[in-house]
C-alpha cells in the first residue's frame, strides 16, 4: 500500500540567511561594542558589590516599592553579583549569535549495534571468558561464593546497629504520673482551675522534678493542651467525663496521625485542628476525627486535682500518644 | 592574531605531546548540537547543581550541624536569650552577621528550587517528545534517580536549620518512618538515635547532604552527560534532519560561547533572586520545639504533591492482633509515590513493549504524533498537580475565602476523577491536532482574504505553505497497530492469547492517528480544483 501513497518530500536544508554583521563591516562593529559595553557592565556590578561590602552599614534600610524595607548592604551585594554574573553571560551569548560562525553543520550519526561479525566475536568471547571461569562446571565454588557474598551484606547492617537504642516501650510511655502537676509551658507554673477562663486553652508539660531537665524528647511526647468548656457542653462517656475537672480537658498534643502539635483551637466549634494535615477534632467527644487523615482521637490525659487546688494528672495516659507505629496494639 | 594562534597551537601541542589527545579532540572539538529552546532545560539543571555546590561549601564554613543546646546571643533581638541548637544559632549567624551570608544562603535555597523546577521540566521535555527511546533509556533511569534523590536531598537541606518550620517537616517524614509495618519504630530509632528528635539527627543528614549524595549526584550527572555526548543529542525533525544525521553548531567556538554565558545567565538570574527576594526567613519561625507548629506549615514545592496526597487520604487505620498498619500513612507517603516512580522509570520499557518498536530513535516525536503518550503524561500531570494543589490546601482556601472542607473533597474527588478526564481531552486535542496539520497540507493557509466568484459566491484564498512547513508537518512515521496471533494455526487459542489480547489492545490504543497528508492526496485535489 504504501508503494502507491507518494509521501512529501524533504526541501533539505534550508538555504543559509546571512546576518548583516556577516556582511556589514559597521554592524559588526556594533556587535563588538554591545560585548563589550556588556563586559564592563558586569564590571560595574562586581564594583558595586565590593563598595556594598566595605562601605555600606549592613543595618541601613531603605524603602524600595513591591520589596518594602529592604537592607541596603544585602541589596548591593546581591546586585552587584547578579549583575556581575549576568552580563558575563549576556555578552558572550550575544559574542557567539552575532559574530561566531552561524552556518549549521551536518555530522553523521551511525547505528550504536556493533557489526554482525564484532558481535558474534563479542559474544564468543564473553562466552569463552565465562567458559574459562568455570562457574557452571564448578558449583561448589558459584554456590560458596554466593553464600560468602550474602553472607558479607550482613556486615554493613550489624555494623549500623548501634546507630541507635531499641525502642523498647519509649513510644508507649510518657513522663506523666498518678499525681504529676501540669505546669504552663513556657513559664513551669502550676495551673488552678479558676487561672483557666472557660473557653481557654493552656499549653503545658508534666512538672519537673528537683534537679530533671527537660528535653525537646520529653515535650515531644508529654505536650498536653488543656482547654475549659462549660460542664454541659461535654458530651462524653461517664468515665470520660470523670477524666476532666469542672469542664477542663486534657488531651495530648501531638497529633495521632504524623505528630505535629495540634495547635489550632476554634473557640466557636470547640474543634481542634492540625496544621499540617488538617486532621479536626471534636473536643466535646473527646477529640473524636471529624475531619482529615487522622484515624484516631488524640489520647485524652485523665486530671483532677491535688490537696492544695493545682491540677494534676488523675493516671498515665492510657495509650501511646503520636503517630501509629507497629506494636501498637489499638 | 598570528601570535595568538601561534600560542594556541603551542598549547594543543603540549597537551597532545602528555596525552595524545589530539585525536579524540579533534573530533570533539567540534562536535555538533542541535539548537532549541528545550535543550536548555538540562543545562539550568547542570549549572544549578555548580551554583548549589559554590554556594554550599561557602555555607558550610559557619555551619554548625549540631543540636547541641546554646542560648542565643546574636545580633537578631527578637530571638535573644532563647534556647536553641547550635545548628539554628549558627544559621542565625550566618543569615545577619556573616556579610554576604544570608544573600548565600537565600542563593542555595533559589537554587534548590530551580535545580528541582529544571528538573521537572527537562524530565517534561524528554518525555512528551519521546526522546528517552532506545537507545536512551539508560539515561532515562538515571534521570528519574537524579529526581528522586533530589527531592531527598532538597528535604534534607532545609531541615538543616532545625527551625519551628522544618523540624516539623522531620517530625513527619518520622512518622512515615515509623509508620512501617515489622521494622518502623525500630528503623525509626536507629535513624534518630533513639525517640523524635534526639540530638543525632541534624549531623547525620549534614554528612548525607554534603558529602553523599552530593558525591552521588557528581558520579550520576557525570555518566547522564557523557551518554549525551556519547549517543549525540536528539533533534526535533525538520527540513534536512533524519535519523541518521544531526544538524546544528559545533562545540567550539559557539556552544562554548554560548553554554558558558548561559552558566553565567543562570547564576546570575540566581543571585538577582537571592538579592531581591526572601525565602526561607528562619528567623521568622523560630527555635524547633515538638510542642510547636506555625499554622499554614508548607513543604518546598517539591514535596507539596505527596504531601498533598498525605493531606488528602481517608483516616484509615488497621489494628489487628495487636499491631496498627497506617493505611492513612503509607499509602499517600510510600505506596503511590512508589508506584508513580516506579512506572516512571519503567516507561521507556513500557512504551516498547505496547508498540513493538524496537529501533532507535534520534528524531523527536512532535507531542501530538504520540497522542496516547501525551494523553498518559498529562493524566500523570493532573495527578500531581491535584496532590500540589492539596498541598496547599489551607493557603488556598484562606486566599480564594473556601473552606478547608471544599479543598480537601475537591482534591479528593478530583484526583480520582480529573486525571482520567485529562487523558481523554488530551488525546482529543492530539487527534484534532494532527487533523489541523493534515487539512493545513492539504488545503494551504486560510489568508482571510475574501473573493468574490463570478457566479457571486464568496471564497476564502487559501496558500500553499512552503515545503519545510509542508515536510514538518508530515515526516512522522504512523506505526501500524500489533496484530499478534491469538490462535495457532490449527485456530486453537494459544498459551499467550491473554497475553497477546491485551497487548494488541493497547497496541491499537498507541496508534490510533489521523492518516497524515500526502503528495499523493495533494495531487488529487489539486487535479478537483
Amino acid at each position: 500500500m504504501s508503494n502507491e501513497i507518494e509521501l512529501i518530500k524533504d526541501p533539505g536544508l534550508p538555504a543559509h540567511v546571512h546576518r548583516r554583521a556577516d556582511s556589514d563591516p559597521a554592524a559588526a562593529a556594533r556587535a563588538e561594542r554591545q560585548v563589550a559595553i556588556l563586559f564592563m557592565l558586569s564590571a560595574a556590578g562586581t564594583l558595586l558589590l565590593i563598595y556594598s561590602y566595605i562601605f555600606v552599614a549592613d543595618d541601613k534600610f531603605v524603602f524600595i516599592p513591591v520589596l518594602g524595607q529592604t537592607n541596603v548592604h544585602q541589596l548591593g551585594l546581591g546586585m552587584g553579583m547578579a549583575i556581575a554574573l549576568f552580563c558575563i553571560g549576556a555578552g558572550a551569548i550575544h559574542w557567539a549569535k552575532t559574530l561566531m560562525p552561524d552556518e549549521e553543520v551536518i555530522a553523521h550519526r551511525h547505528e550504536f549495534r556493533s557489526d554482525d561479525e564484532d558481535r558474534a566475536e563479542f559474544i564468543k568471547t564473553v562466552k569463552a571468558g565465562a567458559g574459562a571461569a568455570g562457574l557452571g562446571r564448578r558449583p561448589l565454588i558459584k554456590r560458596t561464593l554466593g553464600a560468602a557474598l550474602g553472607l558479607s551484606a550482613l556486615t554493613p547492617l550489624l555494623l549500623l546497629r548501634d546507630l541507635g537504642p531499641l525502642p523498647k516501650d519509649e513510644l508507649s510511655k510518657t513522663s506523666w504520673k498518678k499525681g504529676t502537676r501540669l505546669v504552663t509551658d513556657p513559664g513551669d507554673r502550676p495551673i488552678k482551675a479558676e487561672d483557666l477562663e472557660v473557653g481557654a486553652v493552656a499549653q503545658t508539660l508534666p512538672e519537673l522534678a528537683q534537679g530533671e531537665e527537660r528535653t525537646l524528647n520529653n515535650i515531644g511526647k508529654d505536650a498536653v493542651l488543656l482547654i475549659r468548656l462549660r460542664p454541659e457542653e461535654f458530651n462524653l462517656d461517664a468515665e470520660r467525663l470523670s477524666w476532666t475537672y469542672q469542664g477542663i480537658i486534657a488531651f495530648s498534643k501531638i497529633c495521632s496521625h504524623m505528630g505535629c502539635a495540634v495547635a489550632l483551637y476554634e473557640q466557636q466549634t470547640k474543634h481542634l485542628l492540625c496544621p499540617c494535615h488538617q486532621s479536626t477534632f471534636d473536643v466535646t467527644r473527646a477529640a473524636k476525627v471529624i475531619f482529615g487523615p487522622a484515624a484516631r482521637p488524640l489520647p485524652q490525659l485523665a486530671i483532677t486535682v491535688d490537696a492544695e487546688g493545682y491540677l494534676v494528672a488523675q493516671q498515665p495516659f492510657t495509650e501511646p500518644v503520636g503517630p501509629s507505629f507497629w506494636e501498637r496494639s489499638s | 592574531m598570528t601570535a595568538r594562534e601561534r600560542i594556541a597551537g603551542n598549547v594543543a601541542g603540549y597537551v597532545d605531546d602528555r596525552t595524545g589527545a589530539a585525536k579524540w579532540m579533534k573530533k570533539n572539538l567540534t562536535k555538533v548540537f542541535p539548537d532549541h529552546w528545550s535543550f536548555l532545560l538540562g543545562e539550568i539543571c547542570l549549572y544549578s547543581f555548580v551554583i548549589l555546590l559554590l554556594s554550599g561549601t561557602f555555607l558550610t564554613f559557619w555551619f554548625d550541624p549540631s543540636q547541641r543546646e546554646v542560648i542565643y546571643d546574636g545580633g537578631y533581638q527578637p530571638l535573644s536569650g532563647l534556647k536553641m541548637s547550635a545548628a539554628y544559632a549558627s544559621t542565625l549567624h550566618i543569615s545577619f552577621e556573616v556579610r554576604g551570608g544570608l544573600l548565600m544562603r537565600q542563593i542555595h535555597h533559589w537554587a534548590a528550587l530551580i535545580f528541582m523546577v529544571g528538573i521537572v521540566v527537562h524530565l517534561l521535555r524528554v518525555y512528551f517528545t519521546g526522546a528517552f527511546r532506545k537507545p536512551r533509556e539508560f539515561n532515562w533511569i538515571i534521570g528519574v534517580g537524579l529526581l528522586t534523590l533530589g527531592i531527598v536531598e532538597g528535604f534534607l537541606g532545609y531541615s538543616l536549620p532545625d527551625d519551628l518550620l522544618s523540624g516539623t517537616g522531620i517530625r513527619i517524614a518520622e512518622a512515615i518512618i515509623q509508620a512501617l509495618p515489622l521494622v518502623g519504630s525500630y528503623i525509626a530509632f536507629f535513624a534518630f538515635g533513639g525517640a523524635f528528635p534526639g540530638e543525632a539527627f541534624i549531623p547525620r543528614i549534614y554528612t548525607v547532604h554534603v558529602l553523599l549524595l552530593p558525591g552521588i549526584f557528581l558520579a550520576l550527572i557525570t555518566v547522564h552527560l557523557m551518554l549525551v555526548w556519547y549517543q549525540k543529542h536528539t533533534q526535533f525533525p525538520g527540513p534536512g534532519r533524519t535519523e541518521k544525521n544531526v544538524v546544528g553548531y559545533p562545540l567550539m567556538p559557539v556552544y562554548m560561547a554560548k553554554a558558558g554565558g548561559f552558566f553565567f545567565i543562570v547564576f546570575g538570574v540566581t543571585a538577582f533572586l537571592g538579592a531581591v527576594a526572601s525565602i526561607n526567613p528562619i528567623w521568622l519561625y523560630g527555635p524547633y520545639t515538638p510542642g510547636q507548629i506555625s499554622a499554614g506549615s508548607q513543604p518546598d514545592w517539591y514535596m507539596g504533591w505527596l504531601d498533598g496526597l498525605v493531606r488528602m487520604a481517608p483516616p484509615l487505620e488497621t489494628h489487628a492482633f495487636g499491631h496498627t498498619i497506617s493505611w492513612n500513612i503509607l499509602i499517600p507517603g510510600l505506596i503511590l509515590p512508589g508506584i508513580m516512580f516506579t512506572g516512571l522509570a519503567l516507561y521507556p520499557f513500557i512504551e516498547s513493549w505496547a508498540t513493538g518498536d524496537k529501533r532507535e530513535h534520534h528524531l523527536l516525536d512532535r507531542p501530538r504524533n504520540a497522542p496516547n503518550r501525551t494523553a498518559i503524561g498529562a493524566m500523570a500531570l493532573t495527578f500531581t498537580l491535584v496532590g500540589l494543589i492539596n498541598g496547599g490546601n489551607d493557603i488556598i482556601a484562606t486566599t480564594f475565602h473556601l473552606t478547608i472542607n471544599q479543598m480537601m473533597w475537591f482534591s479528593r474527588i478530583g484526583i480520582i476523577v480529573l486525571p482520567p478526564i485529562a487523558f481523554v481531552i488530551t488525546k482529543r486535542l492530539c487527534l484534532s491536532l494532527q487533523r489541523a496539520d493534515r487539512d493545513l497540507v492539504l488545503h494551504g493557509r486560510e489568508t482571510g482574504r475574501l473573493v468574490r466568484m463570478p457566479n457571486g459566491e464568496f471564497t476564502e484564498i487559501h496558500e500553499p505553505i512552503s515545503p519545510e512547513k509542508a515536510w514538518l508537518l508530515t515526516s512522522h512515521e504512523q506505526i501500524a497497530p500489533l496484530e499478534l496471533a491469538e490462535l495457532d494455526e490449527a485456530g486453537v487459542r494459544r498459551p499467550s492469547a491473554i497475553k497477546n489480547k491485551i497487548r494488541n489492545r493497547i497496541s491499537r490504543a498507541t496508534a490510533v492517528a489521523v492518516p497524515k497528508a500526502s503528495e499523493t492526496e495533494r495531487r488529487e485535489l489539486e487535479e478537483h480544483h
